[in-house]
């Protein structure tokens, strides 16, 4: 085995640990704690697959302010009062269109005829990544800033519900 | 056998699964949540894989930087959903007392 | 090249490994060679030597909530203002004001929120 085997092999394992840890532990703050686990795993394939920059992000956003977001709401709604079967009656359910959907798109990966690689391929320049996203992509960038500022007001409208002024 | 394509969507696929089965299968609002982002990061993760091995080997490094581009993003847009969401579900939590998606039936009938 | 992307993160790898290491040991070191007599007032929550009352969970203010979701947004300006600041030189003028939108919209949000009092704490 090569080092990008073992090194991709490690990171996967940890990435569907992680996912399994969040779905299967009772205690909500644990999932929580696995889901960062998860996440950071997901920043680590970017790495394997020369995204350094978005490997930077994931653990910005995700491993930094979305989890935190997370567990702030568990604190403020008494999630340990929860009863102790988190999963619901849905659950068969669930479980088959998972695993429907595991099966097909597995099958789906492994018949059809990727291109092996064809090329020496670069870490993605970030110069060029900026670029990118500035010339080609700037009316999606200034959309995304309104996005942004609709969601900022929605959330402080909603979380202040009527104990505001 | 070096990685291939086919690894990162397999596991892009397990990830998808898990939080396909977590978004559906949860009863708190929080984990439901949880689940959804998971998704998001398994198809973030299947963007980057196929920007990684481009489908013809005559792309340019634009072409291919659309991918990186996208998952910003989707990483910008999930992170909008999950303020609203959360703060949705501390609204619900203040006025009905729970944060159980079985128990957010006042729609049905 | 695979090779020296690599050679760049052996360092991440090395502190990574390290670091569950060092954690990981310290705990080990405790389970193995702590003493353990579990008690029941032993797991009773502290409270300057009376007896608590009530739950130790306490309910926390939703205004932290709000400070999450600000931090939340302007990291994403963050994230974004990364690859303009490598690139706004060669770009020019367009890049420049394409950001300068894109802050002031956000500069909306901020005003918003301090308008509406979620900066004040009160």
């Amino acid at each position: 085995m090569s080092y990008e085997e073992v090194i991709f092999y490690f990171v996967a394992a940890v990435t569907v640990l992680g996912a399994l840890g969040v779905v299967l532990t009772r205690n909500v703050v644990h999932s929580a704690l696995f889901l960062i686990l998860a996440l950071l795993a997901v920043a680590g394939v970017f790495i394997l697959l020369s995204a350094e920059f978005l490997a930077i992000v994931q653990i910005l956003i995700y491993g930094g302010a979305v989890t935190i977001l997370i567990l702030f709401v568990m604190m403020l709604t008494r999630v340990r009062d929860m009863p102790q079967a988190l999963d619901g009656p849905q659950r068969p359910f669930a479980a088959l269109a998972a695993g429907a959907f595991l099966v097909l798109s597995v099958l789906a990966a492994l018949s059809s005829d990727w291109p092996g690689e064809t090329r020496e391929i670069t870490v993605v320049p970030f110069r060029e990544m900026g670029e990118a996203l500035f010339r080609d992509w700037a009316v999606p960038f200034e959309v995304a800033s309104l996005v942004l500022l609709v969601a900022l007001i929605g959330a402080i409208v909603l979380a202040r519900g009527e104990e505001g002024e | 056998m070096a990685i291939e394509l086919e690894h990162y969507l397999i596991l892009g696929a397990l990830l998808f699964s898990i939080g396909l089965y977590m978004a559906l299968a949860k009863r708190n609002f929080v984990g439901v949540l949880m689940g959804i982002e998971m998704m998001f990061n398994a198809v973030n993760l299947t963007f980057i894989a196929f920007s990684r091995f481009p489908r013809f080997a005559d792309m340019t490094d634009a072409e291919r930087l659309s991918g990186h581009v996208f998952v910003i993003f989707v990483i910008t847009v999930a992170a909008a959903e999950a303020a609203v969401a959360l703060a949705l579900a501390m609204l619900v939590y203040r006025n009905r007392e729970t944060i159980d998606v079985d128990r957010m039936d006042l729609l049905k009938w | 090249m695979i090779q020296d992307l690599f050679a760049d993160y052996i360092a991440v790898l090395i502190a990574a490994i390290l670091g569950i290491l060092l954690v990981g040991g310290a705990l080990m070191g405790n389970y193995i060679l702590a003493p353990r007599q579990a008690s029941r007032a032993k797991s009773l929550t502290y409270e300057c030597g009376m007896l608590p009352i009530g739950r130790s969970r306490t309910q926390v203010h939703f205004r932290y909530y709000l400070f999450a979701i600000l931090f939340l947004i302007f990291d994403i300006e963050a994230v974004f203002l990364f690859p303009w600041a490598v690139v706004f030189l060669d770009i020019g003028k367009a890049a420049f004001y394409e950001m300068l939108f894109f802050m002031l919209i956000l500069g909306f949000g901020l005003l918003y929120a301090w308008k509406k009092g979620v900066l004040s704490w009160r």
